[in-house]
């Protein structure tokens, strides 16, 4: 569904990326750990067109989409939940929701606002509430709906967990295994919080300095003593 | 004053008089230090020949006032426990006008109508209504752009000269009326939104602000060096007045045609002009408004708040930042177009003195204090910049500071502004809840 062929993304002169190639499949989770500065996140900007790739090829379902703005990527069916969440503070939880809709022109805006509202109770009890007063969590889960209501055929998730106590991380990844399971939604993961991410994904690779190191289904990846070492031992 | 109300320290905290003297004494000195100048002397002419007329017990007068009203004010924080800073909340004052918005804008509408019939309506009080209502208009236009696109503009003014100049250029040279020319204005001021936008697009915050300073600036100054154009200096003159449906407001027609009193068969009156222009712009300004209510909710207007919350976000979601941005410079150049083509037929003459930065700083201020992107807040606001002013004429000289004063006092009490508070653009019907929000 997704392919990166040998992905360079420079920021002025610095390269963050070095030549990134991966594989999507349909219907899967997979996940990219790896830490602070490894190019996690940048993989994923990349993939939405912001900042473009410098060199390397990215497809989605066949078609050539580095060139594309990111406002042509979203409409191709690729949303990102951007880290840090980004919900719009001042708008209600309702229309954080409605923006997300954009890129189909609203035409299921009410069917999918209950699908959401079924997904995260919480923000059906403060639809009406602005979105800057929502607790991390809560923003976390607005964060991922919105970019749910564009009805997308890949959710990019960039660190749900960040910030989140271990309850709510709990919740958030359970979430995120219910959108892959009930809706067949394909998800590319960026965690640093190797372990969780692991166990719920298809299959992981591990960035390194802007390289993927090692890649491997969750299970093999959870089991390598290399990735014990470096991202699990220590942390939880 | 707007005092918000706060809950009452049951214990009032105790009053550190050495810090409130001192305080009070600063302040006095600064005031001093105004006073004098201001204050102190002042230009009498006598003979033919200016002298100079000395008023220490003015200036006496006045650090007094400061020293005793600084400690005033800061004896009543201590024992009312009112914080240094306000919180910026919305008072109960303009929590009442934010749920009562609808009733009230309905009810403000009315008394517009119906101001030029009160008896109290002269021709000075119809002409300040009219300043107020351009000053309204402009305002919801530059709401767009800095309100709800979140874009500081600083040369808004240039628009408005644009259309002004549209107007009566195309009336000069092509003799066409203020309804064939106000679209032409309309469009030619978007145009304008436009090429500015353009170049700034990927500006934010202090440097779009310089940018767009210099793009007003840029408008003035052709104006005033074009000379077989603009005329430079010397202004445009001789411009059309609006005419009601073909009826001209003169006491003697020229030949072949109709005056409106002759045609309504009532007797002539200079009042009849002034309040068809009242009626004119008011109707152009709950124009603008209606148009951006509107707006707010349909999938543009949204992107624009969206863009203003989170640019990056906005992108991540599938909005284009370049459509999005140039769109919310050319409608608001529109308004401010359409404010200008006004202004003009209104004056009969323009010239670039009209245009200068300080317009578009008030107009600035007028969204600022208003609140930004409430649209109520811009008409008290506009209200308060146009109206203060004339009620400090008796004040002569002082009526500037006296302004100054009022405008650094609401910031001080209000510092988002008169009514900063935004309405959902959606609701939702949950059990048992109230219609969706108008």
């Amino acid at each position: 569904m997704l392919e990166l062929h040998g992905v360079h993304t420079h920021y002025g002169r610095i390269e963050a990326l070095k030549g990134v190639t991966l594989e999507v499949r349909r219907g899967e989770i997979v996940t990219i750990i790896g830490a602070n500065g490894a190019g996690k996140s940048t993989l994923l900007m990349t993939v939405s067109g912001n900042p473009r790739a410098s060199a390397g090829r990215i497809l989605f379902e066949g078609e050539d989409i580095t060139e594309l703005p990111t406002y042509e990527i979203v409409r191709r069916g690729i949303s990102q939940a951007p880290e840090g969440r980004r919900i719009f503070p001042r708008m209600t939880v309702l229309e954080n929701l409605q923006m997300g809709a954009v890129p189909n022109g609203e035409r299921y805006f009410e069917e999918d606002v209950k699908k959401v509202f079924a997904l995260f109770p919480r923000l059906q009890e403060r639809m009406h509430q602005r979105g800057g007063t929502l607790s991390g969590g809560e923003q976390q889960m607005l964060c991922i709906g919105r970019a749910l209501m564009a009805r997308p055929k890949l959710l990019l998730l960039d660190e749900p967990s960040l910030g989140l106590a271990p309850m709510l991380v709990q919740q958030i990844f359970r979430s995120i295994v219910e959108i892959n399971r009930s809706q067949g939604l394909t998800i590319l993961l960026v965690e640093q919080n190797a372990y969780q991410a692991l166990r719920i994904a298809h299959r992981g690779y591990v960035l390194a300095t802007g390289s993927v190191v090692m890649q491997g289904t969750g299970k093999e990846l959870l089991a390598s003593p290399e990735v014990r070492a470096a991202y699990l031992e220590g942390g939880h | 004053m707007p005092a918000a109300a706060r809950p009452a320290v049951p214990e009032a905290a105790r009053f550190d008089w050495t810090r409130a003297l001192k305080e009070a004494g600063l302040a006095a000195f600064v005031a001093f230090m105004l006073f004098l100048p201001l204050m102190g002397f002042r230009l009498v002419g006598a003979e033919g020949r200016l002298g100079l007329e000395y008023r220490p017990h003015w200036v006496v007068i006045g650090v007094v006032v400061v020293f005793f009203g600084h400690l005033l004010v800061s004896f009543l924080r201590a024992v009312r426990g009112v914080p240094a800073a306000p919180s910026g909340r919305a008072g109960p004052i303009a929590r009442y006008i934010n749920t009562h918005a609808t009733w009230l804008a309905v009810a403000g509408v009315a008394l517009a109508f119906a101001l030029p019939f009160t008896p109290f309506a002269n021709r000075y009080v119809v002409d300040v209504a009219t300043t107020v209502l351009i000053y309204v208009m402009l305002g919801w236009g530059l709401n767009i752009v800095v309100g709800l696109a979140g874009l500081l503009d600083l040369g808004y003014v240039a628009f408005y000269a644009v259309g002004a100049y549209s107007y009566a250029l195309f009336a000069q040279w092509f003799g066409l009326g203020f309804w064939e020319a106000l679209p032409i204005a309309g469009v030619l001021a978007a145009t304008f939104g436009i090429l500015l936008g353009f170049p700034v697009l990927r500006l934010r915050g202090d440097y779009l602000a310089i940018v767009t300073l210099g793009f007003g600036e840029i408008i003035r100054i052709v104006l005033l060096n074009w000379y077989p154009v603009t005329r430079g200096p010397d202004g445009l003159s001789g411009i059309p007045r609006p005419t009601f449906f073909g009826l001209a407001f003169t006491r003697r027609p020229p030949e072949g045609e109709v005056a409106f009193h002759q045609f309504f068969d009532i007797p002539y009156s200079g009042l009849h002009r002034v309040i068809f222009l009242y009626y004119l712009i008011l109707l152009l300004a709950l124009l603008t408004n209606w148009f951006v209510l509107r707006i707010r909710k349909l999938p543009v207007g949204r992107a624009w708040e969206a863009l203003r919350e989170d640019e990056i976000a906005s992108k991540a979601l599938g909005i284009n930042p370049t459509n999005t941005k140039l769109t919310a410079f050319a409608l608001g150049a529109m308004f401010g177009g359409f404010a200008g083509s006004f202004f003009a037929t209104r004056q009969g003459f323009i010239s670039p003195e009209s245009f200068t930065f300080i317009e578009s700083a008030t107009i600035l201020a007028i969204v600022v204090l208003g609140g930004m992107g409430s649209q109520i807040g811009v008409v008290l606001a506009a209200a308060v910049i146009v109206i203060l002013p004339e009620l400090g004429r008796e004040f002569e000289q002082f009526r500037m500071l006296l302004f100054g004063a009022a405008m650094v006092g609401i910031m001080v009490w209000r510092p988002r502004g008169l009514l900063a508070s935004r309405e959902p653009t959606i609701r939702l019907h949950a059990k048992g809840e109230g219609e969706p929000s108008g």
